[in-house]
């Protein structure tokens, strides 16, 4: 699978350029599902990547079974974590970035959501956004906050959605967070109570 | 550029070569505060030359009853520092330009490394004052040949956060050491030499720092060259710049108007279009990115020179 080419949109909007070797950098790596892949084609760009790296991965989602976490622990990282979910690796991942000193990189890889909070998380532990490599792999479900409400709904997948918090018809914008690592939702029906456009899958 | 007419009301030798002045308003007018790392232009009629150097301000930012400079003299310098030191005493009035900061620090970091070479510890006295007042985690490291020199050790306050680095007593700076372990979240700031900057930038680059967490500044004085001839295309005269001279100082000798604020290469306010150029631009300064110097097409008359046929410039 290949990385994922977003339609052109408003700034706001995230595009992620790609995983790029550093070299023998310390790094923190977290991948998620397919993201799997683009970390194993950057090693294989510079297996040296490897050496001082720290790689999280969460299996979840991933197509592509357990032979992908087999092939990442292979490449000889210089310590791996395995995990069910995001939310249960941030401690670690959390307490990584802390340990974590100035020139160290950090790659992300896999579904919008997953880059946008552990890119927030690492945001707000100092790291520089310059430090981060970000590359868009598997599905396009989006997380979203109601602006309404401020509840964030994982996994929206089609467009306009019922927020998983205050029930309202959200309409998902282009228009992100870098701090909150979400999108916007905005009540699509506001001026007419109850009359909702017909939800479309969202795309790239 | 706004200015104000000040008092010089000390004048006190830190070192053999460098000099404290302490401007006060006439009137006991409080003067508009600043942040650390803001300098001011300091104007000296010096016979039939107006003279205008930048120096940081070292007094305290949050203190309006004076402005305070250290001046290094500098023998083979083009003159303004030695006027500073000869000629000014304590009751002269100076014309001094409003505080600017073009080095500020970056308050969205989480620790602030500041390394300083020579005079070039004059931006950190204020932003040690700043970073003391908000206790922001920082540190502190100043290089200097001898203890002598160090005008700094008269000008810093005795905190643990403070290092002196004396070249004479074999305790050199390890830029390595430096920059390797230091959290997420850190910015380094360097003012001196181009040396010390530049080595900075590689120990940076190699230790895998972005360059946004990377500042610094560097107080430059215009560099002499060869005489060159420049046509104004708005009036179509043609102005002579002299060996010692500026073209920027060879504009307002000719009474052309020209807005400036730093002088040295940096804050952009000069910057010229080149309407053509037979020759080469010989650029001097930190403004212009390297393709726009490559382009020929922009000149900062505050630094940069020029070599060659023609240069026409839409002043």
């Amino acid at each position: 699978m290949r990385a994922t080419e977003f339609s052109p949109s408003i700034p706001s909007r995230p595009v992620y350029g790609g995983l790029h070797p550093h070299g023998a950098l310390p790094s923190l790596m977290l991948a998620e599902g397919a993201g799997g892949e683009a970390l194993a084609d950057l090693a294989q760009a510079d297996p040296s990547v490897m050496r001082h790296a720290h790689l999280f991965y969460v299996p979840a989602g991933a197509a592509t079974g357990p032979d992908l976490a087999v092939r990442l622990r292979a490449l000889g990282p210089a310590s791996y974590v395995e995990g069910p979910s995001y939310a249960a690796l941030r401690p670690r991942f959390a307490r990584a970035l802390a340990d974590a000193h100035m020139g160290t990189r950090l790659y992300l890889a896999g579904s919008e959501g997953l880059i946008g909070q552990a890119m927030a998380e690492a945001l707000a532990a100092g790291l520089p956004l310059e430090a981060i490599d970000a590359e868009h792999r598997g599905g396009f479900a989006r997380r979203v906050q109601c602006v309404h409400c401020k509840g964030i709904t994982e996994n929206v997948a089609t467009d306009p959605f019922t927020c998983s918090h205050c029930g309202l018809n959200l309409f998902v914008r282009d228009h992100y967070s870098r701090r909150i690592g979400a999108f916007q939702g905005v009540c699509v029906d506001a001026e007419t109570p109850g009359i909702v456009p017909e939800p479309q899958e969202i795309k790239p | 550029m706004t200015s104000l007419m000040l008092r010089v009301a000390e004048a006190e030798s830190l070192t053999p070569l460098v000099k404290r002045f302490r401007f006060e308003h006439p009137r006991g007018e409080s003067l508009p505060l600043f942040s650390g790392g803001a300098h001011v232009v300091v104007e000296m009629p010096d016979g039939d030359v107006l003279r205008r150097n930048a120096y940081s301000l070292i007094s305290d930012p949050q203190d309006g009853s004076g402005y305070e400079i250290a001046v290094r003299r500098e023998d083979g310098g083009r003159g303004g520092s030695r006027f500073m030191h000869a000629r000014v005493r304590p009751g002269d009035l100076l014309r001094i330009s409003l505080p600017l900061n073009l080095f500020a620090l970056d308050l969205r970091a989480r620790k602030h490394v500041l390394i300083a070479g020579g005079i070039g510890i004059t931006p950190f006295v204020a932003q040690v004052r700043q970073l003391l007042r908000m206790q922001l985690p920082f540190e502190l490291h100043y290089g200097a040949r001898s203890r002598d020199e160090a005008a700094g050790l008269r000008l810093l306050p005795d905190v643990p956060h403070i290092h002196f680095h004396i070249s004479d007593e074999s305790n050199r700076m390890d830029l390595g050491a430096f920059l390797s372990a230091q959290p997420l979240g850190t910015h380094v700031y360097t003012c001196g030499p181009e040396g010390l900057i530049n080595a900075v930038a590689q120990t940076g680059a190699r230790l895998g720092w972005p360059k946004t967490a990377l500042h610094s500044e560097v107080f430059q004085a215009p560099p002499p060259g060869r005489p060159f001839e420049v046509v104004l295309a708005r009036s179509g005269r043609t102005i002579e710049v002299g060996a010692h001279q500026s073209l920027l100082e060879a504009l307002e000798a000719a009474e052309v108007e020209i807005d400036w604020s730093c002088r040295g290469g940096a804050c952009g306010r000069c910057e010229t279009r080149v309407v053509s150029c037979h020759g080469r631009i010989e650029h001097h300064d930190h403004w212009l990115s390297e393709d726009e110097q490559s382009a020929q097409t922009r000149i900062m008359p505050c630094v940069s020179r020029f070599r060659g046929e023609s240069l026409i410039i839409d002043r």
